[in-house]
């Protein structure tokens, strides 16, 4: 039997740096190739010489998969495909294709012109990457070298809250479970909470900061602060900072049938990415008095404009700080998150806390009702957990397996996991054998019935096919031979033969209602294509001889009538 | 496995699958030439059109004066217009399963079917088929009710009035009884809630029976090709595709192939007319009309060839030196159409798609807009009979030129000869659709565009992709009236091509032999 083998290189009982090895009908596909923003070392990238110890990974994979552009799922990429070395496809939707590269760049950027490191990838390296990238349409199927794999099923199960998926009946599901003990309250709630929270803040005269990535998350609470802030008439102003925020604007407008209905329906009428009331950020207005909001990159504390906007207004107890989204360890954000008051930074200097630290899961990824309800839709027949933590990650596993009875998976990195396929094998059959056997079963079928049918499978040249006999004989130029039982039943009868025979035909009369019982006049009985005769010899005239004689395709009522008449025939005939 | 045919024109397609117990209904468009026998509709209160005096058999004994009207030599009927449905009386139409839909021009009779008939299947589509199709049924709907008109004629639709009294061409018209007013704002919604979308090589399972799967045509944005497979069996269908580089994907060609059938429908209207030939010959029309201080009107759709002629002006005006020129687009869905244009990247060809990556909007259309080139309103009342200044070249509809803004337009320059009007759709003939407005001091020039296949691209086409048996409408099968002696405007295939005409009911000459079923392992372990 066919098996499945998963084996995670990253994100495995780990949340950030995704990267999945599935191997599945002779082929090998990487799932994501994402980075870990907690680490500046190796650790950051997954440990791709579990491939391959020496050379390239071109000839070890058939294809990689990404499945949406944050950096811990595509920010290892450039190192693989160029670092590493690999020339086979990558697939990734139309958005995915434009915006990752932006990202990866700005990550570049960060991590070499501000930390200046060396050996690390280079913008040239980017587009080598980028145009490795096949783009692709949910939905679609592609062939990977001639071995037919529906991408939805692989790539989009996974990672989309609201994502929509069919009732597939995978083998195996994948899905992270970075919110594997959160369930979030409706969206309309967490969006009041944040307006809420955000205008508590303003009226005290603080200021806010938002640490957000550049794209999708960000753009949604914009348009939700715009429109708060036009309906109570707040003067406060808002910045969006980074060069990329116009860029990105209008990436999301040119990609927003990839977004929700919502926004989709009402973007002709209004351009929702004129605002009013954000405008671009300037360095030098973190240091303006009075109240203020900002979006500032990245998303989770760890470096560039975010972090240094927060360190300078750590200190005031009246500013907040929202985390729209889950933060990795090794970050400021995750340890400012897991109330941390007092934070080393570099050069040995440490930062007081002062500031409210404010949480709202306004991330897409999916929550465990979300993830409950994924597994309800799809049906898989197995399911296998990463980008979590472990302890919430074994939390969910228990659950799942408590209320889905399936077996579920939570691999660390480098660890294997194999799951047994059950396929099914496609015969062709004949119409004309297919639509004789449904005549057989009256005009209309009745699919809770199993029914016995009778058909030759010839295994020729590669293919299965299911035939009637008689065509089977024919084509493979064989005459038929029949085979026929024959068996005697003694019985004790004092009366003639024919009486006998009579008694014989009424007693299997009653007794087989529905089959074509028959007395000929050559004195035999037949049961369908069962023959029954009746003698005796002149010595014993009392003990009667029945012969009976059936071919092999009516074994069951053969041997069903001699055990019948072993049993004798009933005195009251 | 049969076919039935509830359409006569070959462009505007709606037939009937059945194959394997499901029954699919191929488009359903709608023949809006029945249109072209009514009298305009204007905007604003015409005196002209007002007193036409109203027709009376010349023996007197028939009077038809309320119903139809004289104008310009001709009869045409005085009432809301009516268009020409798919039949509804070959087959029960309660019984149709799905509805594929190729293009957005091919689902304009949508909420005739769904609605009232009984049906209660799923309508599958691409988002820009289902966007634009949407936009364009509003705005033909708007185009109605914006002008109310009391009367709905009947009577001379009477057989014996029509074959027998009634002058030439609205003596010539077929089926008048099945034709019918636009439906209702209500009706468009409802019709579209069936639809379901579904992307490029996408596989829909119908009924565990058979598979759909779209295909890129080339046509338009989002239009599609359809395979409508089994295990054993393939019937592809091809409609309204085209092989040039405009803005859409380019056409699949290749998943067309080993077909058992293939259904052929909407080639090229035009087949003499070479589009880009056509497209130099529009700029420079109206370049000469703009130099010489006159205006351009363009009657066309709100959506497709105009984002190629949006695209060509952008280029050429500069370098004919008229960059000062404005352009209106006027339609009820105009700002919609531009917009949903720079939204659809995963539609379109490979150099408008590397745009968005930049990221930079499509198409040019943006920057028109943005410099205050080109404006769009949705009528000619309110911001834009202040804001326009002439000379200038207008877009607007209906190219039956019937109803919508263009009526206005030709009342208004119809009697300069500085003024010209180009016509590009190719789904009118010019000469008809003018006609209610004679006599004309306008210039007239007719530069159809139209980008689907022609004889000689799907003759290659054929011959790549191997179809056992070909399936077209009888128009295809030999020279158009006009020019009968071209023998090379017809399908010449061997085997000949099945015809069907409105109303045929064909059965597909292939023969089923074998289905897949699936076994247990458990099944085949017993014959280790």
């Amino acid at each position: 039997m066919p098996d499945i083998k998963v084996t995670p290189l990253g994100a495995g009982q780990d949340v950030g740096r995704s990267c999945i090895l599935v191997s599945i009908g002779g082929k090998n596909i990487m799932l994501d190739c994402g980075m870990h923003m907690g680490y500046n070392d190796d650790r950051r990238f997954p440990d791709f010489s579990y491939i391959t110890q020496n050379g390239r990974l071109t000839d070890y994979l058939d294809c990689v998969i990404i499945s949406h552009f944050h950096l811990d799922h595509c920010g290892a990429l450039p190192y693989m495909s160029e670092m590493v070395g690999y020339d086979g496809p990558i697939y990734m939707t139309h958005p995915t294709k434009a915006i990752c590269p932006i990202l990866l760049e700005d990550f570049r950027k960060i991590t070499v012109d501000k930390k200046g490191e060396t050996n690390f990838f280079t913008s040239q390296m980017i587009k080598d990457c980028m145009k490795k990238v096949v783009p692709l349409n949910l939905h679609q199927t592609v062939q990977v070298r001639a071995d037919k794999r529906s991408f939805l099923n692989l790539c989009y199960l996974k990672y989309k809250t609201a994502a929509w998926i069919d009732k597939c009946r995978p083998d195996i599901l994948i899905t992270e479970s970075t919110y594997a003990t959160t369930i979030r309250d409706s969206k309309r709630c967490r969006e009041r909470d944040f307006l809420k929270k955000v205008h508590e803040s303003i009226e005290r005269g603080g200021k806010v900061l938002i640490p957000v990535f550049a794209l999708g998350r960000a753009q949604e609470l914009c348009i939700l602060l715009e429109t708060f802030w036009e309906r109570m008439n707040l003067k406060a102003p808002i910045y969006f900072s980074t060069g990329l925020t116009e860029k990105a604007n209008h990436y999301y407008k040119l990609f927003i049938t990839w977004t929700n209905q919502k926004i989709r329906k009402t973007f002709v009428q209004r351009n929702m990415f004129e605002f009013k009331h954000i405008k671009a950020f300037d360095r030098s207005y973190a240091d303006n008095p009075g109240p203020m909001v900002v979006f500032a990159t990245p998303g989770m504390l760890h470096a560039g404009q975010s972090l240094q906007i927060f360190k300078k207004w750590a200190g005031n107890e009246k500013n907040m700080v929202i985390m729209p989204g889950y933060c990795v360890q090794g970050t400021v954000g995750h340890k400012i998150l897991n109330g941390q008051k007092k934070l080393e930074m570099e050069g040995r200097a440490t930062l007081e806390v002062k500031l409210q630290v404010e949480y709202m899961s306004f991330s897409a990824h999916a929550d465990a009702k979300g993830i409950m309800q994924l597994i309800r839709m799809a049906e898989p027949h197995n399911i296998l957990l990463v980008h979590g933590e472990a302890k919430k990650m074994a939390f969910l596993k228990d659950k799942i397996e408590q209320e889905f009875n399936i077996s579920c998976y939570m691999p660390a990195n480098g660890e294997t996991t194999t799951v047994t396929t059950n396929p099914s094998v496609p015969v062709d059959i004949s119409l004309n054998l297919l639509k004789r056997e449904m005549a057989l079963g009256g005009p209309l079928p009745d699919p809770k019935r199993p029914r016995t049918m009778h058909g030759t499978l010839i295994m020729k040249d590669n293919s299965l096919r299911l035939v009637s006999p008689e065509q089977a004989l024919k084509e493979l130029g064989l005459s038929e031979h029949q085979l026929r039982f024959t068996c005697r039943v003694h019985l004790q009868d004092p009366h003639s033969d024919t009486d006998t025979l009579s008694r014989i035909y009424s007693h299997l009369k009653s007794v087989l209602k529905g089959y074509a019982v028959q007395h000929l006049p050559d004195s035999t009985v037949m049961v369908e294509s069962i023959v029954l005769k009746v003698s005796s010899s002149a010595e014993e005239p009392d003990l009667k001889v029945v012969l009976l004689s059936w071919c092999f395709q009516d074994e069951e009522l053969g041997s069903f009538l001699s055990t019948l008449l072993k049993k004798g025939l009933p005195s009251a005939l | 496995m049969k076919l039935y045919c509830l359409s006569g024109h070959p462009t505007l397609p709606c037939n009937v699958l059945k194959f394997k117990s499901t029954t699919i209904m191929l488009d359903c468009g709608l023949d809006t030439t029945s249109a072209l026998y009514y009298l305009p509709l204007p905007l604003v209160h015409s005196p002209r059109l007002s007193k036409l005096p109203g027709w009376v058999s010349k023996d007197g004994t028939v009077n038809l004066e309320k119903e139809l009207k004289e104008c310009a030599g001709r009869v045409f009927v005085d009432s809301q217009p009516e268009f020409c449905l798919p039949e509804r009386e070959l087959l029960d139409l309660s019984t149709v399963d799905v509805i594929l839909i190729s293009n957005y021009h091919c689902m304009m009779a949508l909420p005739y079917i769904t609605e009232h008939t009984g049906f209660s299947g799923t309508v599958y589509a691409t988002e820009p088929t289902f966007q634009i199709g949407r936009l364009l049924m509003e705005e033909l709907v708007t185009f109605m009710e914006r002008v109310p008109k009391a009367q709905s004629a009947t009577c001379w639709k009477t057989k014996e009035i029509q074959r027998r009294m009634l002058p030439g061409p609205l003596k010539d018209a077929v089926d008048v009884w099945s034709w019918r007013t636009c439906y209702s704002m209500q009706e468009v919604n409802s019709a579209l809630s069936r639809v379901q979308l579904v992307g490029y090589w996408q596989k829909v399972e119908l009924f565990g029976a058979v598979q759909v799967t779209p295909l890129s045509s080339g046509y338009s944005l989002g239009s599609s090709n359809w395979i409508i497979q089994s295990h054993f069996e393939k019937v592809s269908y091809v409609s309204g595709s085209s092989l040039l580089t405009t803005h859409p994907q380019p056409m699949d060609q290749s998943s067309l192939k080993n077909s058992d059938v293939l259904i052929l429908t909407g080639l090229t209207q035009i087949p003499t007319a070479n589009p880009d030939g056509m497209l130099g010959e529009f700029c420079s029309n109206l370049a000469m009309t703009i130099r010489a201080g006159g205006n351009v009107l363009v009657p066309c759709y709100s959506s497709g060839v105009i984002y190629d002629l949006l695209e060509c002006l952008y280029q050429f005006m500069d370098s004919a030196n008229l960059g000062t020129t404005p352009f209106y687009f006027i339609s009820p869905v105009a700002n919609s159409s531009l917009e949903f244009s720079q939204i659809f990247a995963e539609w379109l060809c490979q150099n408008k798609q590397s745009k968005v990556y930049l990221p930079e909007p499509p198409f040019p259309h943006a920057e028109l807009i943005q410099t205050n080139r080109l404006k769009h309103y949705t009528s000619i009342h309110g911001e834009f009979s202040s804001e326009f200044r002439q000379p200038c070249v207008v877009f607007t509809g209906h190219p039956s030129l019937r109803f919508g803004d263009v009526v206005h337009f030709l009342e208004l320059w119809g009697k300069s000869s500085l003024n010209t009007i180009i016509f590009t759709e190719p789904d009118f003939s010019y000469l008809d659709a003018l006609a209610p407005y004679q006599p004309l001091a306008m210039k007239c020039v007719y530069c159809p565009i139209d980008t689907r296949l022609n004889f000689h691209q799907v003759a290659k086409l054929l011959k790549e992709v191997q179809p056992l048996h070909v399936v077209c409408p009888e128009q295809y099968t030999q020279p158009p009236p006009a020019q009968s002696h071209r023998s090379d405007l017809m399908l010449e295939l061997q085997p000949p091509p099945v015809a069907y005409r409105r109303c045929s009911v064909l059965g597909l000459p292939f023969r089923r032999r074998h289905e897949r079923i699936q076994l247990l392992p458990e099944v085949l372990m017993n014959y280790k």
